[in-house]
Formats: C-alpha cells, structure tokens, sequence
C-alpha cells in the first residue's frame, strides 16, 4: 500500500520537473517524423531500434542516478516515518521507472496508431520493440540506483553511470569483435551468443533483428544465431536473461537500500 | 511510553568510530540534551534511532522494543532535523498530506503550530521556493502533527527569528509537561538550559558525562549551564 | 551537501546528454563527394545495345501471356486443318493399348487417348504423330522406367498425366524424353513424381508450355530436373509451373532458348539453372524458395528481364548467381527476400537496370573479376548490405540508382543527391572475413567504426560511388507482375 502511496507522490514531482513529458515527446515527433519520411511500420521500427538501444539506457541511467539522488531529502523525510525501506525502495523505483516506460510506450505506440504501422506482421515486432525497450528502462534504471547508492559523490555517480552506458553499447562489443579476431582460429558461433547474453543492449538488439533482418541472418553463421535464438530453449535462455538482468540489478540495488545509511 | 535504551551501540564511517560501545538510558517524560563538540556522534546517535543509520553493533530499544526492520514504532516518534530537506517540487501542504495519507489519515492530527508559527501562506509554495526558516518551521509542524510520544528536536532553533523560537520553546516545554519524552540536541546552552531536564555530553562517540542540569549548575557553582559545562569538561581534562 | 553540488551534478549531466545527442547527429552517414570518371559506362552502353538486338524470334513471341495463376492446364484446341487418320484408344475401343496404336499410326495421324490407367511399360514415339489424352488419361512409369520417348519430329504430347518414371544412377528416366528430333510440343501435361520431368536432349525448336510439374525430392542426389533441356537450338518454354525437383529448370547448350512466364518454386537446388546457353531470353518468370536461387553461368547475349527472385533464403542461397556470363541485360526485376540479391563473379560488360532490389541481406555481391558491369537505375531498398565487394579496387560502374540508404540531400535540386553515394560498408567487408562478426549487425559500436572509415577509408573501396544518387525511387509500377 505504502508503495504505491509513495509512488503516487514521487510521480507527481516527477511529472513537475517535466522532463518525462518531453522524453515522450521526444518519442512521439521522432516516430511520427519516421513514418512522414521513411514509409512502412516496418522501416520506421528498424530506425526506432537503434535510438531505442542507445537512447533509453543513456536516459534510464543519467536521469535515473540524477534521480536518487534528488530523491534524497524524500527518502530521509519518509525514513523517519513508519515506512518500510523496501516499500519506499519499489515506490522510488514505480516513481522512475513507470512514468519512463509509460512515455516510451505511449510516444512510440501512438504515432503506429495514428498512421496505420501495425498492418502486416509489425504490430508483434512493434510489442517486441516496445517490451524491450520496458526491459532496458528497468534495467538500466535499476543500474542507476545501484549506482546512486553506492556513491555519496553527485559528480562520480554521474561519471560510473556515463561509463557504464559507454561500457554496455560500444566497448562491450568492441571486446567482442577483439575476441573474434584474436581468436579467429576457433569456432566463435556459441561463445559469442554466450557473451551476447551478458550484455542487455546486445540482447535486446538481436532479439529485435531476428525479428527483422531475416534475409541478412539467414547465412551459415546467422542461421546458427537464428536457430538458437529461435528454437524454444534459446528464446527460453534469452528471456530469462533478460529477467535476471532486471531482477538482479534491482535485487542488489534493494539490498544497498536495506543496508544503506542516510 | 517513552522508554529509550542503548546498548553497547558501535558505529564506524570508514576508518571514523563514530559511536564506540555508547549505552543510554533516556527517560520518559523528561527532556533529555544531547552536547558534545562537532563530530562527537550526537546526530549518528539520533539516527540509529530513528532507524536512518544502521548500527555496526549494539541494540536499541524502545519501550522494550527493539528497533530494527519492523518501522511500526516510529508512527510513534516525531522527527525535527536540522537541516530541512525536502522534494523542491512539492509544497508542504502535499508533504504533510503524504505523511498523514502514509501514516493512515488518523484524526487527531495536531494543526495548532501552522497556526502559531504562522507558516499558512506558505503551505502552497513549492518547498524550492522556501527560505530556511520556514522550512524549518515546516518541520516543526510535521514532527508535532501526530502527537508522538517521543520527540527528536535536532537544533530546533537555528535560523529562527526570536518570537518564532520562543513559540517553538514554549511548545516543547508543554509537550515536556503533558508526559512526552524529548530528546533535544543544539548548541545554544541557555536553550538547553531552559528546556532539558538532563545533559548528555558525548565526546569520541563514548558518555563523557551524563547529569541532570539542576545538579550540574548546581554543583559547579557556575551562573549558568554554559559555565558549567566548560568547568565540567576541563576540569576532567585536567585531572 | 550544499547546494551547489547537485546543480554541478545538473548541468554536468545535461552537458554530456547534448554532447551525446551531437555525437549521434555526428553518426549519420555523410559520404564525401569525389570526382569519378566512369570507366564501365560506355562497355555497358554496348552492352545493352546488343542485348537489345537479340530480342527473341520463335513461335508467338509477340502474343502476350496471362499470369498463369492455377495452373490446370486448359482444354487444348486442335488445329483446324487436320487430315491425317485418327487413332481412339481406351477401354472398349478397338485399341485398348497405346502401345498397339503407336504400332499403326503412321506419320501425320493422331491418337487419342481416353481417360484410364495405362501401364505399359517404357513408350517410344518413332513416327511424328500427335498423342493427345482426353479426360486426363494416366501414363504410369511404376517407379521403375521412363514413360514416353520420342525420336521423331514434329510430334505433339497434350493432356495426360505422367506419374512415377523410375529412378536410376545411370539413365536420367523422365516423364517424356525428346532425342534427336526437331518441332515436338509438349503442352497441358500434368507430371507428378517423376525423376526427370520433360528430358530434351538435341531436340530443337520445341515448345514445352503450359505443363505442370511436380515431385517431393528431398535428396539432391536422387532427384532430376523438372524441365532438363541439354544441347537444344530455340526451345520456347512457357506457363509452365515446376516444384520438388532438384533443378526447376535446366539448361545446358541451349541456344536462344526463351523462357517465359513460368514458375519454379521449392526446388532443391535452383529455380532455374542455366550453363553454356548464349543469346537466350527469360522473361516474366517467378523464382522462388529455391535452395540456392538461379544460376546462369558460361553464357553471353542473355535477357532476363521481368523476373522475380523472391524469398531464397539459406546458408549459401542468392537469386540470381551469374558467373562468367558476358554482354547481357538483366533489366526490371524483382529481388526480395534473397540472402544474396545478386552474385556477380567473373561476368563482364552486364547492364544491371531498373531493377527493385528490396529487403535482401546483400543486395548486389560482386566480385572484383567481374568488370565494366554498370549498374543504373536500380531500385535498392532497405536491404541489409547494399554492395559488396573483395577488393578495394572497382572495375564496375555504379550511376544514378536509388539508395534508401542514402543519407545526402539535393539542394541543386537535380533530383540527384549532392554528395555521392558509398554503398559499400565497412561491417560488410569484416562480414565477409569473420561471418561470426554478423552478431554485431546494428550495433553502435559498429555504426563509430563506420564513421572512422567514411572518414578515412582504409578498407572499402573509394571509387565505388554512386556520384549521382537518386533522391526518389526509380518509378515504374511492377512490370514483373
């Protein structure tokens, strides 16, 4: 109960500071410009999957450490109160993470609505673009607030976040194409699908490109990418992936808060 | 109601022993002060119990009740901190809602200090728009409101203007009166020595010395409590 | 904390966001405009000229085909100026057996053939005489010989079903063979599980149209080609529909052979597969599903125009391989849905036109032993890969095609970009070498190392431009449909 009494309040401040709104908006004009300009639902969800990896877990983790952080007097008034920590924790997390999730779904959804874009086979790759984009939300969210816990200094918080999106969208893969060529001389199909899991943004993007670029994966090696992640244990394998890197975080983001001192 | 004990409570911030096996009896119904230079553990005392700061070691209990994860007993402590902080977009007509919507909306809420330390108009203004003396008096409402039976007053004073202080002291004393347990913390000794009952003097996170004020200004043959804390405290040092 | 912090923290968070928004802006593709003179432009101008002059000669090439959707073959219509003797055979009749009326036909007559079950074994044809079934009569090869074989002339085969020609290692048995002969006709047949379907070995000036053929192979190795036509002079294949064979069809030595209107689809190897054929024609056929696509190799002077090469998707599948194929034109087609659109390699002095070359993996593969091929006027739309190729050197021509791709603007208003077009991707040459490196396809990190090589090409090749990118797509409706 007090969680969602405690959410309620921290999405009023959140809808104050306005930047949730122009976050939507920034969804909203950028969908609604792909579909005047590129065409067909399925080209304008091609576009939106690059800005939705990038963008989202650089926003979710900036504003989200921004966040806790801003949130501190909240916490401490509401610590002295009679309220679990774990409830303010959900609450916090339902303050961020709800009206982000809800500002991408909407300001992506609705432009698809609006133009016609779920014709064809879009309306599942547009539920697939917009689930993940829910899973980077919460994770990368998740992420920040481990982050914010852990470090009292604003600036450094900040910093670790920056360097851990960095990490997560470029050097992870950077790492990737190393161990590929260094290790040229072996078959690299199932170690890279392995490490591909241990990172959410390379998840979330192949999940989404089986589910679009079908003719590109069909050679031999995307067809040992597409048979895993398309057989039933692979897509078991990738969506518990996913879930573990929403729980864990958020898991040892909750123990931080339990222990933390304010 | 109002029984405080500290057991053996130890607390470090790195390689800083905050609180160093401190025990503590504080009494119902009367106003206890907590002195001691800065950094000598007061505020990390508070906030153990308060359940802010989790102790390293030692245990807390209040009326025979130990604190630790269940929160149900600070529905009966009122909190005043020292430095007011609250959501800058929020207004304390929102905040005092939350709190009140948090705690169950009881009835019996006392309002009378909205009134008395006249902060009415700016119950609608979003708290980035306070100064700190009404946010300060803010906090004063919100830690009377639910009538709690103990009382942290962490410089409740500072950045006040006199007519509003002496408003604010009044209050304390007739909550001291009605049977409330108060726990004070500030560095204006003519403040303690009109509102405690008792002085606590922590130093390095350890009791210096623990006695009631009539006794200390009484065995010291000082003019006031101020002296008499000094002579206290170098007159042990000497020795 | 004192105040001052958290609005450092503020701004220091808002400045890295906007220096990440400019770094993303950074990241659209900006090609950089360089002169290039085009060296393919004229060989391929050649190229077109003499494809153009081999349109194709034959029985009607100039009536225009219906779309052969369904493909129960038709009633067949006689020619009207018959005179030879006819020959009934059926149940009941005085000739219960073809193989007795073959026996007493003589040239210019006709058989008839009424519905019914016939098992008798392999059938020549040594006369020329028209064998003609009526109510679907049904030619059984038992799973163990071939059915019919013709060694005359001018002999006309309509409207039976041929079902289960034997499988062998050493003879290819089919459904209906042709050998050494000139003018057979093998019209509105229906083929149903047969090793080979229609066999033509040195038989010229045939027509094999509206014929639908089918079998459910599943090994290479086991299976024949649904229309085989080996060493053959001006064979018409039309409205014909094949499926389950190892190759829909086959050509070898067929000189100006026009296939036209058929569709070959699901078969195990290619929809059409097309060696040492000059001065052929294909037109208006559907290639679909097959395991590798359609191979034209060893030829020169080829039209294919019209065409759809649709969905042949696999490991190493593509819709149209052309492999050592000089002066043609592949103009109008349809490719989608392909993991290889085109795969050009050893062909010289092709015209690649107006084509829609639309959601494949790579569009256009070319290797670097094919030269002075101008491609022009195409349409290439959201594929994966645009161009590739293995070396950095470009020996072909790319001029004036659409790109989807294509990031620059046209403020001379032309209608053609500004900037020139570099279709080739550096992530496709790292492909081509570390198939693994596949699973970064669309990652950011693989978009910065685009941008350092637009900036400073180390190994893409710097001449494949497209100086003169079109800002629309080429318009034109569907002229394959």
């Amino acid at each position: 109960m007090n969680t969602l009494k405690i959410a309620r309040y921290q999405l009023r401040d959140v809808m104050r500071s306005r930047w949730v709104l122009l976050y939507g908006i920034f969804f909203l004009l950028m969908t609604d410009a792909l579909f005047r300009f590129g065409g067909s639902g399925e080209r304008v969800l091609l576009s939106l999957m690059n800005v939705v990896l990038i963008a989202i877990p650089l926003v979710a983790i900036v504003l989200g450490t921004m966040y806790l952080y801003g949130s501190r007097e909240f916490t401490e008034l509401l610590l002295t109160q009679p309220v679990r920590r774990r409830s303010l924790f959900l609450g916090l997390f339902a303050g961020l993470a709800l009206p982000m999730s809800v500002a991408f779904v909407l300001g992506t959804g609705l432009p698809f609505w609006a133009h016609g874009g779920l014709a064809g086979g879009t309306g599942s790759s547009l539920l697939l673009l917009l689930g993940t984009g829910v899973g980077l939300t919460l994770i990368f969210a998740s992420l920040a607030f481990l982050i914010a816990l852990s470090t009292e200094d604003r600036i450094r918080g900040l910093g670790i976040s920056l360097g851990v999106w960095v990490f997560f969208t470029v050097v992870f893969n950077g790492l990737v194409m190393l161990a590929i060529y260094m290790l040229a001389d072996y078959p690299m199909e199932k170690p890279v699908l392995a490490l591909s899991l241990l990172n959410p943004v390379d998840l979330g993007r192949i999940l989404l490109l089986l589910s679009f670029d079908i003719s590109a994966l069909m050679g031999f090696t995307g067809a040992v990418f597409r048979r895993f992640f398309g057989s039933g244990l692979g897509q078991g394998v990738a969506i518990a992936a996913m879930a573990a890197w929403v729980v864990i975080p958020f898991a040892l983001g909750l123990r931080s808060f339990h222990r933390k001192n304010f | 109601m109002g029984m405080i004990r500290v057991h053996d409570l130890s607390h470090r911030y790195g390689r800083l022993q905050v609180l160093d096996a401190l025990g503590l009896e504080i009494e119902r119904g009367r106003c206890t002060a907590i002195l001691g230079p800065n950094g000598a553990g007061k505020t990390t005392l508070v906030k153990c119990i308060l359940g802010l700061v989790r102790p390293d070691s030692g245990r807390i209990t209040i009326d025979g009740e130990r604190v630790g994860d269940d929160p149900e007993y600070r529905r009966r402590i009122g909190y005043m901190p020292q430095i007011a902080r609250y959501p800058e977009n929020l207004t304390a007509r929102e905040i005092i809602q939350m709190i009140r919507d948090l705690r169950g909306n009881p009835d019996d809420t006392d309002e009378s200090l909205i009134h008395d330390l006249r902060v009415e108009g700016e119950l609608d203004k979003p708290f980035r728009t306070l100064s700190g003396g009404n946010r300060q008096k803010v906090s004063a409402v919100l830690a009377f409101l639910f009538r709690p039976g103990i009382l942290f007053l962490d410089e409740p004073t500072a950045g006040l203007d006199p007519v509003t202080s002496s408003v604010l002291k009044d209050r304390v004393k007739q909550e001291r009166d009605a049977g409330r347990t108060i726990v004070l913390t500030s560095h204006v000794m003519s403040e303690v020595e009109e509102l405690a009952d008792t002085v606590v003097y922590l130093l390095d996170g350890r009791i210096h010395f623990e006695e009631s004020v009539a006794e200390l200004i009484g065995t010291s043959g000082e003019m006031n409590l101020e002296r008499a804390i000094a002579r206290r405290i170098t007159a042990r040092v000497v020795a | 904390m004192s105040r001052e912090r958290p609005r450092r923290a503020r701004t220091f968070a808002a400045m890295t966001v906007v220096g990440i928004a400019l770094l993303l802006l950074a990241l659209a593709p900006r090609p950089e405009g360089t002169a290039l003179e085009l060296p393919g432009s004229e060989a391929a101008a050649s190229a077109r000229a003499t494809a153009a002059t081999q349109a194709p000669t034959g029985h009607d090439t100039a009536t225009p085909h219906q779309s052969h959707e369904g493909h129960a073959p038709a009633t067949p219509s006689r020619p009207e100026t018959f005179t030879g003797t006819e020959h009934v055979v059926g149940r009941g009749e005085r000739l219960e057996r073809i193989s007795d009326a073959l026996e007493v036909a003589e040239a210019g007559d006709r058989i008839r053939v009424r519905g019914g079950h016939y098992r008798e074994g392999p059938l020549t044809i040594d006369r020329s005489i028209e064998l003609i079934g009526e109510g679907w009569p049904v030619l059984d090869g038992e799973g163990e010989h071939s059915i019919l074989t013709v060694t005359a002339n001018d002999v006309r085969i309509q409207g039976f079903i041929l079902r289960d020609s034997g499988f062998s290692h050493i003879r290819d048995h089919a459904a209906i063979t042709v050998e050494e002969s000139r003018g057979c006709r093998i019209e509105h047949n229906r083929l149903e599980n047969n090793f080979f379907g229609i066999y033509l070995a040195r038989a010229h000036d045939c027509l094999v149209r509206h014929n639908d053929i089918r079998s459910s192979a599943t090994r290479e190795a086991t299976s024949g080609n649904g229309i085989h036509l080996w060493d053959v002079d001006r064979v018409q294949v039309e409205d014909n529909h094949i499926t389950g064979h190892r190759d829909g069809i086959y050509l070898e030595f067929a000189q100006g052979a026009v296939i036209r209107s058929n569709r070959s689809e699901g078969n195990l190897r290619y929809g059409l597969h097309f060696m040492f054929s000059n001065e052929s024609f294909y037109v208006n056929n559907v290639f679909a599903r097959n395991g590798a696509g359609v191979a034209v190799m060893y030829s020169r002077d080829v039209i294919m125009s019209r065409n759809q090469f649709l969905d042949n998707w696999g490991t190493s599948a593509y819709g149209l391989l052309v492999k050592d194929v000089q002066d043609s034109l592949i103009e109008e087609n349809l490719f989608r849905g392909n993991t290889v659109a085109i795969h050009s390699e050893g062909s010289d002095r092709l015209t690649f036109r107006l084509n829609r070359l639309e959601r494949n993996g790579w569009a256009v593969k070319i290797l670097a032993n094919s030269q002075d091929n101008y491609f022009t006027a195409n349409n290439f739309i959201d594929n994966t890969f645009d161009v590739i190729t293995n070396s950095r050197q470009n020996p072909n021509t790319f001029d004036a095609n659409y790109w989807s791709q294509y990031r620059g603007y046209d403020l001379e208003g032309d209608g053609t970009g500004d900037l020139a077009h570099r279709p080739v991707r550096l992530f496709s040459f790292i492909v081509e070498t570390k198939p693994v490196a596949l699973i970064l396809l669309r990652s950011f990190f693989v978009d910065i190392l685009e941008v350092a090589e637009r900036v400073l090409p180390i190994l893409t090749p710097e001449t494949l431009t497209d100086e003169n990118p079109l800002m629309i797509e080429v318009p034109g409706g569907e002229p394959w449909a």
